[in-house]
């Protein structure tokens, strides 16, 4: 029997993990270690992991343009532009969500590490989905993740819809993990390999010489079902609304940015890396659960009276969009030109994160003043008490619905395009459809906004001035500025996603 | 072949899981189910390492017990801290949120 030898180990193309995962049980074990630190520190120390996670992976992506893409730790992880680019908008995200969660926390007097800590284990996971070129790993970035975001959704411990969330999310969440966990058993049984490049040189033998493999084919729709509840594609979306809700806000921030992202560079390794043989098969799926998201998602958004359920079903319509970029995708997997499905997915993923934390960074301003109550009498009048803030609220609503001008379009615009290159014209219309039904959603807000007059109080008193955080003001001001920039010059945001289709495997 | 019998017990178990976390309304209950439907996995994971003569399987089984266990002690606290707010773990009473 040949000696154990360990597999090389490139510890600097790794360093955005590292320093994540490092920078997260850091600040767990000092701060359960020291008493409280002064109010901030928290979430700087954790802004400076993200930042510097952030730095350390675009020198890791012109390393990458300069070299081409690898495999690292004995084929484990893929070192690719996919997984970089995926890397730095969860690291956004992140930054993004700690500047909303200092206030949030300290309102309620529970300042401390935990979530901090919880934000940066499940960005490492998140990370790691994106990067996985092995099912086991990927599976492990999948549960890092879901377990982080569970504890996440419970961490308003003394609020029982809190609670509720996260015993719901919990429950649904280990049942899809566990299909999805049985999904990998088949595909390992059919093609004898869990890493994705010995999958696809298995199946390349076998698909040539002849005949489905019934094991993977049950292998693919379990894992189906696993990845759509993850994304929460219809009709996996149940749990969706209560958890969005129930939630703390700046929580529902991370699990409607972070959660998605990793959820679709997950869906996009499982089927257009490793299964490009089987896209006739997988197609067909994605397509009707891309429909059917686009459709309930929008319908549902339109009839809600919470303004959180409300952007809940709005992000279901959203991942039907992103399906809509898996479906064109899955023409031409695994072919030389890979056509323009994926590049339209990340620049989606990135315009979508960044403008769904703005959204919900108003929406835990607005939120807190109104004791926790975020129907949309809450938003009354928000034009004359916070002009500056309903203009970004404007920006965001009009990014989503998916207006000229702003990231929003851009990145609808690039999935409809990368449909219609592919010929499938019916997606392509259903897909605008939904957005104009989804856009009479955002106009009800907006509408609350500025031509309801002042939110009349039953004493008659005068509505306390509404305060903007400094942290929250800046996540805003940043996320406005993102996505008007991105909405006026596209060009350079398109540009740099082209090189994302080059898969390490 | 002998390992396809392991498959089919799989996939029994798999299905009593699944049946139990339909059926069943004690959180409890719900949790052990899903432990079920990841034994009936590992049993898989082993079989197909005997039957495809590799080793990832069997490597695989075993940081899917790690994980298990990781996600019981979540799901205990999590049902532990639902009890104290409301002495009850029946699933279908969580119902604060509607719409």
């Amino acid at each position: 029997m040949p000696p154990f030898v360990g597999p090389e180990v490139a510890w600097f193309a790794l360093s955005p993990l590292l320093v994540l995962s490092g920078g997260g049980l850091l600040l767990l074990v000092v701060g359960a270690l020291t008493g409280r630190w002064p109010r901030g520190l928290y979430a700087a120390v954790t802004a400076t992991v993200a930042g510097t996670a952030a730095v350390l992976a675009a020198i890791q992506w012109s390393r990458i343009a300069d070299d081409g893409p690898s495999t690292l730790v004995a084929g484990a992880l893929s070192y690719d532009a996919f997984a970089q680019f995926l890397t730095i908008t969860i690291l956004i995200s992140v930054i993004l969500v700690v500047l909303l969660t200092d206030e949030d926390l300290h309102e309620s007097d529970a300042d401390g590490p935990e979530v901090y800590g919880l934000y940066l284990m499940a960005a490492t996971g998140g990370i790691i989905m994106a990067a996985a070129n092995d099912l086991i790993v990927l599976f492990l970035g999948l549960e890092a993740l879901s377990l982080a975001l569970y504890v996440l959704a419970a961490s308003a411990r003394q609020r029982s819809d809190s609670q509720e969330s996260g015993l719901k999310y919990f429950v649904l969440g280990g049942f899809s993990s566990a299909f999805f966990l049985y999904g990998i058993a088949l595909i390992y049984g059919g093609t004898g390999s869990t890493n994705i490049g010995r999958i696809v040189a298995s199946l390349q033998s076998s698909v040539t010489t002849g005949g489905d493999n019934a094991l993977v084919l049950a292998g693919i729709a379990l894992l189906l079902v696993g990845l759509g509840f993850k994304v929460a594609a219809v009709p996996f979306h149940v749990w969706t609304p209560d958890v969005y809700q129930g939630a703390p806000t700046p929580v529902t921030a991370f699990m409607a940015s972070v959660g998605k992202a990793a959820a679709f560079a997950a869906i996009v390794r499982v089927l257009v890396v490793a299964l490009p043989f089987y896209r006739e098969d997988w197609r067909p799926a994605i397509w009707l659960l891309a429909v059917l998201s686009l459709v309930v998602g929008s319908a549902l958004a339109v009839v809600q009276t919470n303004v959180k359920r409300m952007l809940a079903y709005s992000s279901i319509s959203h991942a039907g969009f992103l399906l809509v970029a898996i479906e064109a995708a899955g023409h031409r997997a695994g072919e030389a030109d890979p056509g323009s499905g994926v590049v339209a997915l990340v620049i989606y993923l990135l315009a979508y994160s960044v403008l769904v934390i703005g959204t919900f960074a108003v929406v835990t301003v607005v939120g807190r003043n109104a004791s926790g109550d975020v129907t949309l009498d809450a938003f009354k009048g928000l034009s004359t008490r916070r002009p500056a803030l309903a203009l970004a609220l404007t920006v965001f609503l009009f990014a989503q619905a998916g207006v000229p001008f702003t990231s929003g379009f851009v990145a609808k615009f690039g999935v409809i395009q990368a449909a219609v290159e592919e010929r499938s014209y019916a997606i392509a219309i259903i897909a605008m459809v939904a957005a104009v039904i989804a856009a009479f959603l955002y106009l009800r807000i907006m509408v609350s906004v500025w031509l309801s007059g002042e939110s009349s109080d039953v004493d008659g008193e005068p509505d306390q001035t509404l305060r903007i955080p400094i942290g929250a003001g800046l996540a805003i001001a940043a996320a406005a500025a993102f996505t008007l920039v991105v909405g006026v010059m596209p060009g350079w945001l398109i540009s740099t996603a082209e090189a994302v289709t080059t898969y390490a495997r | 072949m002998l390992a396809v019998n392991f498959l089919i017990l799989a996939a029994v178990l798999f299905s009593i899981g699944v049946f139990g976390v339909i059926a069943r309304r004690n959180a409890v209950m719900v949790l052990m189910s899903v432990e079920l439907v990841l034994n009936s996995v590992m049993l898989n994971l082993v079989a197909f390492s005997q039957i495809t003569d590799s080793i990832d399987g069997q490597l695989f089984a075993l940081f899917v017990i790690a994980i298990a266990a990781a996600e019981v002690g979540v799901g205990l606290a999590m049902v532990l801290m639902v009890y104290r707010n409301r002495r009850s773990i029946a699933l279908d009473e969580l119902s604060e949120m509607k719409g």
